[in-house]
């Protein structure tokens, strides 16, 4: 069996995504080939061959892959998935976003956000806001898989020494096109990667009194995040949302503030190690799964937290 | 130009569903069902295009069961202007559920789809991306903000980093994210009108569509649970159980 796992990268560096997808194919057994398809992206594919268990890295340097168009990146993937068995992707927005559209180029079913791995044609995925685990076969001659971060750890970036091979192939579909790209910049790690988050909801009343959780952040080097209802709000940029339908997170702490716990953003965090509540209202939901909870006034205790920690 | 909105009859937002005893799903008896909040989106979006000039006619489909018509007559009752029901089983893969659609946008002479970005309660983010796929057309997902001009849509998407606008050749799809729009209501008087609105149902066989998969469901279990914890009385006793009992800080 040959795995093909499509990186995914800025052109500059391979995102840690990548390497828990790798984890994922090892999980499925046999060769395991990394495609990297960007723009000006050598520097990419030779971290990506640099990482264990990867046997071979395919490099498709055009400008037409520049911005991940699924229009392009898809029919990249048609043209070499005949030589797998599996086709796997982070499930990231731009994972999500191609890989359907190559499943259906395929003629096959597409088995998304999987978090475990029973056997080469079987697999675990969460269902209903991950209010149930869903254990699916599939029959299909390839299986296009994409694979929740959260649920594999990271393969380690270094002892590999796989081959780049550089594959000519270019597709343009000439049907849609990059217009730009408004990215929220940041000092703090990566949502989905942290080890500590500390996220803020409706509680935090608006956006400038996110600041009193910066200061937690700071002291603990948490990455922050928001509730659906904050970011609706406009209190935060959407990236920033934990949940369902945005981020999955599964830090060994985190701390939930103002934050009433309804099942879409339980969706986004209940795989946390350790959760903390802090919420004046004891009746809410978050407190079911929290395992240290603080009721009391956010307005007093997380400054006290930060001054404290 | 003519856009189809696809619809799903899913279980309501806000209901706990449970695992069947058996393993085999979810047990959704009597259990409270609504137009998917995704596709809600999705049909505000067509009304808001429609009312703009851009659109002369939004046809809504939705693919499952008889009981699917409800739904249909929701998007009717919003401003819809007709409705078509593929009468399928309630639990079609998306593979399948987006050949029947490409059928229909064949038929219909559609310019533009829209659809929400992911049931919830199959959560697969899959059947518009697959329709754009088999019907050669460009995809915006994830869009939050579709402004249409000059035989292009102009999207901007949610990604992960932040956001990203698009340019796309019509025909094409578009999957609704949540900060699309606000969702109106459909008034009393709009819900008895939509009684009258045409609904026709067709079948994947006058589709010519074979609606098996690959795909079999094993087995549907419950997630591990967490149990509450403790409360603590003040934040030092917070700081000193995170360091000295979860060792997390």
């Amino acid at each position: 069996m040959s795995i093909l796992v499509i990186a995914e990268h800025d052109n500059t560096a391979l995102r840690p995504a990548t390497l828990n997808t790798i984890t994922a194919a090892k999980a499925i057994g046999g060769d395991i080939v990394v495609l990297v398809a960007g723009s000006n992206c050598a520097a990419v594919a030779a971290s990506a061959a640099a990482v264990a268990g990867v046997s071979k890295v395919l490099l498709a340097d055009n400008a037409v892959y520049a911005n991940q168009l699924p229009e392009n990146i898809s029919a990249l993937v048609v043209e070499i998935a005949g030589a797998y068995s599996h086709v796997l992707a982070p499930a990231t927005t731009t994972g999500k976003n191609f890989m359907p559209r190559v499943a259906a180029l395929l003629g096959v079913a597409q088995i998304s956000d999987i978090t475990a791995v029973k056997s080469a044609d079987t697999f675990v995925r969460p269902i209903y806001a991950g209010n149930a685990l869903a254990t699916v076969q599939s029959s299909d001659a390839v299986k296009v898989v994409t694979v929740r971060g959260t649920g594999f750890e990271e393969a380690a970036k270094d002892g590999g020494s796989a081959a780049v091979e550089t594959l000519a192939v270019v597709k343009d579909q000439d049907i849609a096109e990059f217009v730009s790209q408004q990215l929220t910049v940041s000092e703090r790690p990566e949502l989905t990667g942290a080890s500590i988050v500390i996220s803020g909801g409706r509680g935090m009343q608006n956006g400038d009194n996110f600041v009193l959780l910066e200061k937690v952040a700071d002291k603990l080097g948490a990455a922050i995040g928001a509730s659906r209802a904050a970011v609706d709000a406009g209190f935060v940029p959407n990236d920033m949302q934990v949940g369902q339908t945005g981020k999955i997170v599964a830090p060994d702490l985190y701390i939930a503030v103002g934050i009433s716990g309804a099942i879409q953003h339980l969706a986004g965090m209940k795989d946390s190690k350790v959760i903390v509540a802090i919420n004046k209202d004891e009746e809410a939901p978050i407190f079911q799964v929290a395992d240290y909870g603080l009721v009391a006034d956010l307005f007093q205790a997380v400054p006290e937290l930060a001054e404290k920690l | 130009m003519k856009i189809l909105v696809a619809i799903k009859r899913v279980v309501d937002a806000n209901v706990k569903v449970r695992v069947k005893a058996d393993n085999s799903g979810v047990d959704l008896t009597n259990a409270k069902m609504a137009v998917n909040p995704f596709c809600e989106i999705a049909i505000e979006e067509a009304i808001r295009l429609k009312e703009k000039g851009l659109a002369e006619e939004i046809i809504a489909v939705s693919i499952g069961e008889k009981a699917c018509q409800e739904q249909i007559r929701t998007a009717l009752a919003l401003g819809a202007d007709r409705g078509i029901h593929v009468e399928a089983a309630a639990d079609l893969q998306p593979l399948p559920v987006a050949r029947l659609l490409q059928k229909l946008v064949e038929k219909e002479g559609i310019g533009l789809v829209i659809l929400g970005k992911q049931s919830i309660d199959s959560d697969n983010n899959q059947v518009g991306q697959m329709l754009a796929a088999l019907a050669g057309m460009p995809q915006g997902t994830f869009a939050c903000k579709v402004d249409i001009a000059d035989g292009r849509a102009l999207v901007t998407r949610e990604v992960d980093g932040g956001e990203q606008t698009v340019s796309l050749r019509l025909p094409a799809v578009i999957t609704t994210d949540l900060r699309l729009n606000e969702p109106r209501y459909a008034s009393l008087p709009n819900i008895m009108k939509a009684k009258k609105k045409q609904l026709d149902t067709v079948t994947p066989e006058e589709l010519g569509v074979d609606v098996s998969s690959g795909l079999k469901v094993i087995a549907v279990e419950p997630p591990p649970s967490r149990s509450a914890g403790v409360k603590v009385a003040s934040v030092d006793e917070l700081i000193s159980k995170l360091k000295t009992e979860a060792k997390v800080i």
